[in-house]
Formats: C-alpha cells, sequence, structure tokens
C-alpha cells in the first residue's frame, strides 16, 4: 500500500492558525473573532498582524455568532473561533436563525472537537456537532484530517460564498497531507486504493485508519481509504465507485454514531447501492476524562476499531 | 424630507395595511406593529438616508435591523410604501409561495430584508456587527435596531448591551419598543425589566427616552437619538408606545399581541384609519 512518510506532528487548530493568516494577506475583509480562548485557536499571528480585524468577544458566544452575522452586511468574511461545544450546541439558534437560514456568509471555526480534547472530559468534548450542522439546510460541514489539510480548508473556506462550520482539534498527530494539496469543498480524497473493504474516515480517524490498513495488508486484506472532509455535501460518487469495487464500506468518526458520517454514508448507500457497512464511532454515549489517546482507544476510536470493524464488514459480505 | 402631516399620513396607510394584512390571512401580529408604526415610518420616510433599489450591503446607507420580526407586517407594508417591492405584494402576507414570510427572511430575496429574525434576542448582536462593518469600511452612516421590551428577558440581549459600549460602538442607535406587554401579560408580572434606564445607563450607553405615538415626538427624538452618536457610546432610545396604537380596542392589550381581527373587528377598525394612499 501507499506509504505515507511523516517528518513531523502537529495539531490542526494550529492548521487553522496559520490558515486564516494567509487568507487575511489574500482578503482584506477576512475577520476574525473570538470568544476568550485566542491562544487555544491559535489566533496570534492573525490578531498581531491584523488587530484591527478582530474582534474578541468575551465569553459570550451567542453574541459572537450574532455579530458575525452583522459583519457580513458590508461584505466582511467573518470567522468565528471558539471550542467545538461552544461553537454549536450552546448557539445553535443563533447559527440556525442568523447565519443558516439568514445565508450569511460565517465561517464557524471549532477546535477541540471530539473525545481529543482529553482531560477537560464531557462537557466540553463535542460528539454531536457533525450532526447538528448537517442538518440545517445550506450549510458546509468540514472536518479535515491533519495540519496541513486545516490549513488548506481554512484557506479554500474564504473564498466560498456561505456558511461554512469548520471542525478541528487539539491533539498533536503526524503531518501526513502534502503542504501544497489543494482543497477543494466536497472533493474525497483518495488515500489508498484497495479491493476488499472501503473505509471512509474523516478528521483524525484519518492516520488512525492509515494505521489500521497497513495491519490489515499484513493479514492479507486489501483497504481502501477514502478521505471524506467535507460531511456535507458529501462526495457520493467518490464513495460508490469504491463500494461498487469492495462492496462493504467502514466508516470511521471521532463523533457519535447518530448524526456523523456514517450517517451520511448509510443514508446514501440504502438508497443507492445495498453494501454492508460497520460504523467506527462513539455508540451514543458521553466522552469523560483521560489522554487523547487512551479515549481513543477506550471507546474504540483507533486502527485496532477500525481493524475490528473491517472484520465485521468483511464477514457479512461473505455471508 | 416629508412634513409631520405627510408622514401622519403614511402612518394611517400602514396601520390599515397591518390589519388588513393580519385580516387577511387570519394569522400574524397586529399589537406591536401598530405601536411601532410611527416610529418605522418616520424611521423610513424622514430619518434614514435609504435606497429602495436596495443593496443588500448597504454601503453609504443607514440600516435597519429588525430585531423582533413578528412585527413583520408593519415592516413590510413600510418596506412596500417606500418603494422596495410592489404594495400589491402585501396580500401574500404569510401565504403558500410568498417572499412576506411570517417573519422576516433574506431567503426568499425580499428587497429591503438583509437579516432573518423572529428568534427572539438576536437582532442586536447583528446590529453590532453590521455597525462594526461600517466603521471598518469607514462608512459613516448609522445602524438602527427596533426591539420589543419583553424581548430583553432574552440573554443574549445583555451579552451585546455589554459589547457595544466596551468597543465604542457609537453609530448604532438601539430602540425599545417599551409597550410593557408580551405574550402572557403585562412585562412588569411575566418577568419585570426593573429601571430599563438605569441597567442600559450601567451597561454604558448613552439613554434617552421618547414618545413613540407621537409623529411629531418621535421624528424628533431620532434627530436627537443621532446627535448623540459619534461620541463613544451606543445610544438607547427607551421609546414607550402603546401596544396597537391606532385601534381602539386593540390598544394596550396583550391578547392582540398575536389575534387576527375578524370582519367585523377589521370594518371597525378601518374606520378609525384614513385611506390615505390607497389599500393593495
Amino acid at each position: 500500500m501507499k506509504q505515507f512518510p511523516y517528518t513531523e506532528k502537529k495539531d490542526t487548530r494550529s492548521g487553522f492558525g496559520v490558515g486564516i493568516l494567509e487568507a487575511g494577506r489574500k482578503n482584506p475583509n477576512v475577520v476574525a473573532l473570538c470568544a476568550d480562548l485566542v491562544a487555544s485557536l491559535k489566533l496570534d499571528a492573525f490578531i498581531k498582524e491584523f488587530p484591527d480585524r478582530f474582534t474578541q468577544v468575551g465569553i459570550a458566544e451567542a453574541n459572537m455568532i450574532g455579530i458575525a452575522a452583522g459583519m457580513t452586511i458590508g461584505g466582511k468574511i467573518p470567522f468565528t473561533s471558539t471550542f467545538a461545544n461552544f461553537s454549536t450546541g450552546r448557539v445553535y439558534d443563533q447559527i440556525r436563525q442568523s447565519v443558516a437560514y439568514a445565508g450569511t456568509n460565517v465561517k464557524i471555526c471549532a477546535s477541540h472537537a471530539g473525545l481529543t480534547l482529553g482531560e477537560d472530559g464531557a462537557t466540553h468534548q463535542i460528539l454531536e456537532d457533525l450532526g447538528m450542522m448537517k442538518m440545517l439546510p445550506g450549510m458546509v460541514v468540514i472536518n479535515p484530517c491533519d495540519y496541513n489539510q486545516t490549513r488548506a480548508a481554512t484557506m479554500a473556506i474564504a473564498e466560498y460564498e456561505g456558511p461554512v462550520y469548520l471542525r478541528f482539534g487539539r491533539p498533536v498527530i503526524p503531518v501526513f497531507t502534502d503542504p501544497d494539496q489543494p482543497f477543494e469543498i466536497g472533493k474525497a480524497w483518495m488515500v489508498n486504493e484497495g479491493t476488499d473493504v472501503t473505509i471512509v474516515a474523516t478528521g483524525h480517524l484519518v492516520w488512525e485508519s492509515i494505521q489500521a490498513a497497513e495491519k490489515l495488508e499484513q493479514e492479507g486484506i486489501s483497504a481502501e481509504i477514502i478521505n471524506i472532509h467535507t460531511i456535507k455535501p458529501l462526495d457520493e460518487e467518490a464513495i460508490l465507485k469504491s463500494v461498487s469495487k469492495t462492496g462493504c464500506v467502514v466508516t470511521a468518526e471521532e463523533h457519535n454514531r447518530f448524526g456523523g458520517l456514517g450517517d451520511s454514508v448509510a443514508q446514501l448507500l440504502i438508497t443507492r447501492m445495498l453494501a454492508p457497512q460497520e460504523f467506527v464511532a462513539v455508540n451514543d454515549s458521553f466522552g469523560e476524562s483521560g489522554t487523547p489517546a487512551q479515549l481513543m482507544k477506550k471507546y474504540g476510536l483507533d486502527a485496532d476499531g477500525i481493524i475490528a470493524a473491517v472484520k465485521r464488514v468483511l464477514k457479512r459480505k461473505e455471508a | 424630507m416629508n412634513d409631520i402631516a405627510t408622514l401622519q399620513k403614511i402612518a394611517s396607510q400602514v396601520r390599515r395595511d397591518i390589519v388588513r394584512m393580519v385580516h387577511g390571512v387570519q394569522s400574524g401580529h397586529p399589537g406591536g406593529s401598530l405601536g411601532c408604526t410611527d416610529f418605522m415610518v418616520a424611521l423610513y420616510f424622514r430619518t434614514m438616508k435609504h435606497d429602495p433599489a436596495f443593496n443588500k450591503d448597504a454601503i453609504g446607507e443607514d440600516l435597519f435591523v429588525l430585531s423582533n420580526g413578528h412585527i413583520s407586517p408593519l415592516f413590510y407594508s413600510v418596506l412596500a410604501r417606500a418603494g422596495y417591492f410592489p404594495v400589491a405584494e402585501l396580500s401574500t402576507f404569510r401565504k403558500i409561495n410568498s417572499r412576506l414570510q411570517g417573519h422576516p427572511a433574506t431567503h426568499e430575496h425580499l428587497p429591503g430584508v438583509r437579516m432573518a429574525s423572529g428568534s427572539l434576542g438576536q437582532g442586536l448582536s447583528v446590529a453590532i456587527g453590521a455597525a462594526i462593518t461600517k466603521k471598518r469600511n469607514n462608512d459613516d452612516r448609522l445602524v438602527f435596531s427596533l426591539h420589543g421590551d419583553g424581548e430583553l428577558q432574552e440573554g443574549q440581549i445583555w451579552e451585546g448591551a455589554m459589547f457595544a459600549p466596551h468597543n465604542n460602538i457609537d453609530n448604532l442607535i438601539m430602540t425599545v419598543d417599551v409597550n410593557g406587554q408580551q405574550i402572557d401579560g403585562p412585562v412588569s408580572k411575566v418577568l419585570s425589566l426593573g429601571n430599563l434606564r438605569a441597567k442600559f445607563e450601567a451597561f454604558g450607553w448613552d439613554v434617552m427616552e421618547s414618545e413613540g405615538n407621537d409623529m411629531e415626538k418621535i421624528t424628533s427624538a431620532l434627530e436627537h437619538a443621532k446627535t448623540l452618536t459619534g461620541k463613544g457610546k451606543p445610544v438607547c432610545n427607551l421609546m414607550h408606545t402603546q401596544m396597537g396604537f391606532g385601534v381602539d380596542f386593540m390598544m394596550n392589550n396583550h391578547k392582540w399581541h398575536g389575534t387576527a381581527p375578524n370582519d367585523e373587528q377589521l370594518a371597525t377598525a378601518l374606520a378609525q384609519l384614513d385611506e390615505t394612499l390607497g389599500d393593495y
């Protein structure tokens, strides 16, 4: 299988920090807002270079979303930033009315998503955000897989006209995607071609899928890995093309099994191409405190969890 | 510039539009709409610089954010009468396939509407955001917003109330429709707002009070509000109105917050309101 050598590990939130700085240099209308989490969101460089294009709103996320929506009147492109929990669940109605329904050009940028937030525990580990955001008509939902992809996605959404939810995280993971990758919203990335099973992965689970595929290869199982960085709109053709070849699919995401990428893939398959599917996702529970690695292992969101799901789905395919 | 008599004539027609629209679909909110009519007529026909050709970005124009979106009959009538869209379209209010949704929507591309509203408490934040963009664009025009008094029970209002003075948002005039009524009864009984002037002053606003159902007084109050802008503080105009003003049986009665008149009540209401510009 394809090799993914890497020389460094970084957090995806740092990709956001660099991406928004570069987007800001390219387009003077790019402005940033933050709700008292500047360092966590890696916004220092943007604020240093563009102090007049940054708005500190304090611990008042509802106000932040409304202000961002208002800022679009007159042509600004506001990027709101806080933890994923406070970017979605806390402000769902504000997003629904003033961003999604109003169709305002707001980019909701959300860090510390999922279990890998770690020790802060379940109050902060949102596992429902992809579902909430993808249910909003017109909302683009993106969950990049590493530093480089997050940087590219951040720059790409500045060029896109309309509401976007961009989800990234805290843990330091290998930087394995191309630093100069083009990022096309809604276009899947074929990570590795294979023949026996399709692994559709998003976010931090893409690296875990690569680890899983390497081990599966040693057992003679050829896994195709597709990176869906854009949960919505979903690259349906890429998934169908792969599943028509492999005949089964495992979806992998750092999210509740209800409402996430797996749901979207299942809905696609049930209407277009029946095939067995297994879910690597949190099984309808809250998280808890622990290190990111401990949590991903405990909740089955690591390479071992993916391997187990592949074996289950292959058994069903053969049956 | 429209004189007071002209504004009063427009207001009478707008009030007819409101009761006819709500009657026509047997749905909608006449009370707050009638109470705020004089304010919004003054705003759109005298106070604000605006262009019915409708530039969504409002560059070089004053702009208005309606936070209490349920008074949409008033908003739509004023926009239509000001030339944003055909007056005849008012007959489609709240009906299927209409641009005149129950609460204002940008989704249907109705000229004059820049933000969806209806879920309460969001418009102050939106107005603040628009005001910040005006400053960043070196656009010296103003942002006006309107809120119900009951709406101030929403926490997000106070997030905005804290933010605006801290950030010297002095190109914003927030008007609160102090009619003392909300759906479940008098505001003082449902959840008292206490001393609103003292509250906004404590947050750092420049607070003024006005009479909202006297055209001469509300017009000069808005002129006065403009003189308070540009001085480092946001402006809060506590505007005292009577819910249902202009239709005697609807006045000061929270039951008319969201109730439509029947045929007989419509006739009674229209007999109290001169048809000055022609019904739609």
